[in-house]
């Protein structure tokens, strides 16, 4: 590539270790955009275009794949992604009360990102601690048995 | 009773890390059996164990490894493929394996591979799944360091790499040629069957795809032998299996309890029953694409056979309880979103099929129903009954709205003629 590129020496060399796992190049594209997306949070049409072109693949192709898997993100996302279970567990156990809990504290609804950009709610499928229902994801971290008092905690800027 | 796949599990602990799993007895059988027995007796073990497919598919795992080409008549790559796309609803008993005990999986990875003789394995887990991402490959690592991995294998002569492959959300992963194609770096569609993946799977290479839990428990078979593991199970069938309960039961959680111990026992015992206020209406044995089940078959032995002899499948073996105050078409129709939802798009009936069934499920719990839309519901689970789609999706995705169509006919009309849902 002559223009000059978008994307870090850290990332850069990132991709090269994730394709060095795969007999092809192509397979590790999934791969590098949770990489690049670490620190972007999501990925831009320019950033999807170098990507594309380090593993030779067409930008379409590529954008195919992205806009496949609902963990890639093509539209910015806050600092911490909110992914409230919607799944029957959590639904049957309240996640719709809890669902309309966070939107008030936040003033966003699903797919919204707050205006401060810190956090972004997504309804998201089973995530498997159906025990401890209702479930959700705040960036990395599994939460259980979410109700007013966790969300008091985990959003202790924006109390009910 | 023996726990063989739990017994290193403590509840929120950390993980056994590789000293602590080698002094539980860990990496025995790897030390053991590569380069001293044959890999053919490490696959005959498994086959004679009667070991099934814990992803939901009771396929017996041996005959599955069996469909594999040998190395003379077919040399090349070869993969050996964990499912870790845990994604099914209600179901959480591969995240406790992952996250619990990695090492255990690691063994069984080492060991399955060498029975079909692959050099290559990934480890396909679900990107939501960030603690069991990093635990496992933090136990790869450990593995790899000491030798239990990698080129020459306790000098062996059996190469092994293990790579975890963390997926990017989509339930349709969890199909084992879409997670091939999701590995490949594409779009998670289904391919076409045959070629099955033993004859052609990841890169057109004979591949293996295997639940976690079912290679959690090759290491025991392998150590115990195929009669012990035969003898965990009862009503006829073998080895323990986890089992788990969600909804208002008292103890909702995963159990690790003989194959073929019956739904009831689990339930009550275990679980602790209902909680108090709430009565047992129904429930799905293992996961939102199997039949709902009645409380008169609640005696029902947890095996793959005795479920298929009901008419239903056993699936994961992690059962959702629907309690009498919750709405059974709320519940059916936060399924078929689901099923919706995740349909990958690539054949017609499912893409589209599915999608009408949740908004006419939504429009009847909102009052907005009419009775003809029950013959219509009742028409699409024929439309998409199995073999008539690409993938069995839609098929599981119609298992609880045909049982449910059938158990709780009078809440669906009661919704139509009263024009509301009498639960809210």
């Amino acid at each position: 590539m002559t223009a000059k590129s978008i994307l870090t020496a850290a990332e850069l060399d990132g991709i090269a270790a994730l394709i060095s796992h795969y007999p092809t190049a192509r397979a590790a594209c999934i791969d590098s955009l949770k990489l690049v997306q670490e620190k972007r949070r999501y990925i831009a049409d320019d950033v999807l275009a170098e990507i594309a072109h380090l593993l030779g693949m067409s930008v379409a192709e590529l954008d195919e794949v992205a806009t496949f898997y609902n963990l890639i993100y093509r539209q910015p996302v806050g600092e911490t992604v909110i992914l409230l279970c919607d799944s029957v567990t959590c639904w049957m156990m309240g996640r719709n009360q809890v669902a309309a809990d966070i939107s008030k504290r936040l003033a966003i609804k699903d797919g919204e990102t707050t205006a401060d950009g810190k956090y972004t709610m997504l309804p998201i499928v089973c995530l498997g601690h159906c025990d401890h229902a209702p479930a959700m994801l705040m960036g990395k971290t599994l939460v259980g048995n979410v109700d007013a008092a966790q969300l008091d905690r985990l959003l202790p800027e924006a109390r009910a | 009773m023996k726990r063989p796949l739990t017994k290193n599990i403590i509840v929120n602990q950390m993980p056994f890390d590789l000293v602590a799993y080698e002094r539980a007895g860990g990496y025995q059988t790897v030390r053991q059996s590569l380069g001293k027995i044959d890999p053919d007796a490490v696959l005959a073990a498994v086959v004679d164990s009667g070991l099934g497919g814990c992803g939901g598919g009771g396929f017996p795992t041996g005959r599955k490894w069996q469909a594999m080409p040998s190395v003379a008549t077919r040399p090349g790559p070869r993969y050996f493929i964990v499912n870790a796309d845990e994604m099914e609803p209600g179901t959480f008993k591969d995240r406790l394996l992952l996250e619990g005990d990695p090492h255990q999986l690691i063994e069984g990875i080492i060991l399955s591979a060498y029975a079909v003789q692959a050099n290559h394995a990934y480890v396909f887990i679900r990107g939501e799944y960030h603690r069991a991402i990093a635990l496992m490959e933090q136990a790869i690592g450990e593995a790899e360091a000491a030798g239990l991995l990698g080129d020459n294998i306790l000098g062996s002569g059996f190469n092994l790499i293990i790579h975890v492959h963390g997926g990017a959300g989509r339930y349709i992963c969890g199909e084992e040629t879409a997670l091939l194609n999701s590995l490949e770096g594409r779009r998670a569609i289904p391919r076409s069957k045959p070629p099955l993946p033993m004859i052609s799977g990841l890169f057109g290479a004979p591949t293996i795809v295997n639940n976690v839990e079912t290679i959690c428990n090759i290491p025991h078979i392998v150590a115990n032998g195929a009669e012990w593991f035969r003898s965990l199970g009862r009503n006829g069938a073998a080895g323990t299996k986890i089992f788990g309960v969600s909804g208002r039961v008292n103890r909702p959680g995963t159990y690790e309890l003989p194959m073929g111990t019956p739904m009831r026992e689990m339930i009550e015992e275990h679980a602790g029953g209902m909680k108090p206020g709430y009565a047992l209406r129904a429930l799905l044995p293992g996961g939102a694409s199997t039949g709902f089940m009645l409380e008169n078959d609640l005696d029902t032995p947890m095996s793959f056979a005795a479920f298929a002899a009901k008419g239903n499948r056993l699936g994961t073996g992690t059962a959702i309880i629907l309690d009498d105050k919750t709405c059974p078409v709320g519940f059916i129709a936060n399924l078929q979103h689901f099923f919706a939802q995740e349909s990958c798009g690539w054949c017609a009936p499912c893409r589209d099929g599915l999608p009408w069934v949740e908004q006419t499920l939504k429009s009847i719990e909102a009052g907005e129903g009419k009775l003809e839309d029950l013959d219509l519901l009742t028409e699409m689970t024929d439309t998409l009954a199995p073999g008539r789609t690409f993938c069995a999706l839609a098929p599981g995705a119609m298992a609880s709205l045909t049982t449910g169509l059938a158990y709780f006919r009078d809440e669906f009309e009661r919704h139509i003629r009263d024009g509301e849902c009498p639960w809210t």
